[in-house]
């Protein structure tokens, strides 16, 4: 008996390749609610309304000092049966529900960073010039905070697409559920599986490099601005 | 320059923490009066504007801009403080450039100085390109209409900084120690600017410098501060020629040419 049957991987093959999207859709949808989100947090944490920025920051930490598994399980089996808020949602709205608050609060921490390392004299100017409050934040605080922390965003999606087959314990069709389903009616698991990690690699592997490109590249757009800087000093001196 | 102030400063005081820097003052600024402010460092000139700048909350005394109370309004007959309504609405009379530029860095030079007249005044583009060309060729930088910030020298982002707070239109335009952070050799360029405002301008204009012959060739009146006290004021010459107290005679010798 072999171990790997390759004209029975070929078999199932395309039923795995198609779940894939299935995985991808679910990686979009979470990463959208969890960039929407996080943002809102991150606004919110910074509230004046010294209450409202102490309930996010509790929020925010909840969420991540809590294993994803946990909440997801909360979210589809246990909050329906809570009072009044409580409601029934597929497995499928839980599992992107979930994934995108849990992802929020990461990104969040992302936002602010980008959004402190935006210089004090930005927020003086457009105070100066009469900016309201919400456009200063639009046209210009967000527009110099978020490029800058683009490839970190990239990342997390990345991070994120690998957690999805978590969304099985819930018993959503992505591509492990999909492979377990298969491998279980043959009772050989090593086809599937591998089809499964080959895919994950093939698509997580590329994009990371992507990321670095965009890091790398997001790096020299702003050394240009240090080195002007730099250059300048040393002409004083001279 | 007759009639009501544009400005006044009544008996306002700021601390930070502990740190008392202004100790309370009186100041009026005249409708086109150009005023210097002078003094050592650490005197609080700088938290002068800043506070009329809205950037700064004063811990006492009150401050008027054409006639209207600045950090308290009027609520069914009670003063209480501002709100951020209030502080736009009389905001909108005061203009800054600052020591570091401040230029918005993802902009060009062109929307620099048309975003604030379309987001805040309602200007349509059309105008608020206008406008900006005419202020640009004010200060001399109408061809850098497609270029980023980071691709001027000091000198001329701090022209086109003025450029941004005139589009405004500003009845009181606040400098503060625009030239502290330019190259030497780039001084003079954005003082020209300023002094060329000064002779057309019929804009109050309050400076703080440490240039003292720019101060004394533009300022209507000069006003020394020293610990947190305003010293002494008066007209340029008078200040400059014969200094009354002793803080301020040392402090302009150290200024003296050699």
């Amino acid at each position: 008996m072999e171990i790997f049957n390759w004209s029975y991987a070929a078999e199932v093959f395309p039923t795995i390749f198609r779940a894939m999207f299935v995985t991808l859709g679910i990686t979009l949808a979470s990463f959208a609610v969890a960039l929407v989100l996080g943002l809102i947090l991150t606004l919110l944490r910074r509230s004046p309304v010294k209450i409202i920025a102490y309930l996010t920051y509790g929020f925010i930490e909840f969420v991540r000092g809590t294993p994803v598994l946990v909440q997801l399980f909360f979210v589809y089996f246990a909050w329906p049966l809570v009072p009044v808020i409580g409601f029934e949602m597929s497995a499928m709205t839980a599992g992107i529900s979930t994934l995108g608050i849990h992802y929020s609060t990461y990104l969040s921490e992302i936002y602010r960073s980008g959004i402190e390392s935006v210089d004090q004299g930005q927020w003086e100017a457009s105070r100066a010039l009469n900016f309201s409050k919400a456009k200063t934040w639009t046209k210009i605080i967000l527009p110099q905070a978020v490029p800058p922390v683009i490839p970190m965003l990239g990342n997390y999606l990345i991070v994120l697409f690998k957690e999805t087959p978590l969304l099985m314990a819930i018993s959503v069709n992505e591509m492990l559920m999909t492979a377990r389903n298969l491998g279980s009616q043959v009772f050989s698991f090593v086809e599937v599986y591998t089809i499964v990690g080959l895919l994950f690699l093939l698509l997580s592997y590329p994009s990371s490099l992507f990321v670095g490109y965009m890091e790398r590249r997001m790096n020299t757009r702003y050394m240009r601005k240090a080195k002007v800087q730099k250059m300048k000093k040393e002409d004083v001196i001279s | 320059m007759t009639g009501k102030p544009i400005v006044q400063f009544k008996n306002v005081k700021k601390s930070f923490g502990d740190l008392e820097v202004l100790k309370g003052f009186d100041l009026d600024i005249m409708p086109g009066e150009k005023v210097s402010i002078i003094g050592p460092s650490g005197s609080g000139k700088t938290t002068i504007i800043r506070m009329l700048m809205t950037l700064e909350k004063p811990t006492g005394g009150e401050i008027i801009v054409d006639g209207e109370n600045l950090w308290h309004m009027e609520v069914n007959g009670k003063l209480v403080e501002a709100n951020e309504k209030h502080l736009r609405k009389i905001r909108g009379n005061i203009g800054m450039v600052f020591q570091h530029f401040n230029l918005f860095p993802h902009m060009t030079i062109m929307r620099n100085c048309t975003e604030a007249p379309v987001q805040v005044l309602g200007l349509s583009k059309k105008e608020a390109e206008q406008r900006a060309v005419q202020m640009l060729k004010k200060v001399g930088l109408a061809d850098k209409v497609n270029n980023y910030p980071f691709q001027l020298s000091g000198g001329q982002k701090q022209r086109v900084a003025i450029a941004r707070a005139l589009v405004m239109q500003p009845k009181v335009m606040l400098f503060d120690e625009v030239t502290s952070a330019l190259d030497p050799e780039l001084v003079g360029e954005v003082l020209q600017v300023i002094k060329d405002l000064a002779e057309q301008g019929d804009m109050s204009m309050i400076l703080i410098t440490h240039e003292m012959d720019f101060a004394m060739e533009i300022s209507d009146r000069v006003a020394f501060f020293a610990d947190g006290l305003l010293m002494e004021e008066g007209p340029p010459q008078e200040l400059f020629n014969n200094p009354k107290s002793d803080r301020l005679k040392s402090f302009l010798q150290r200024f003296s040419r050699v």
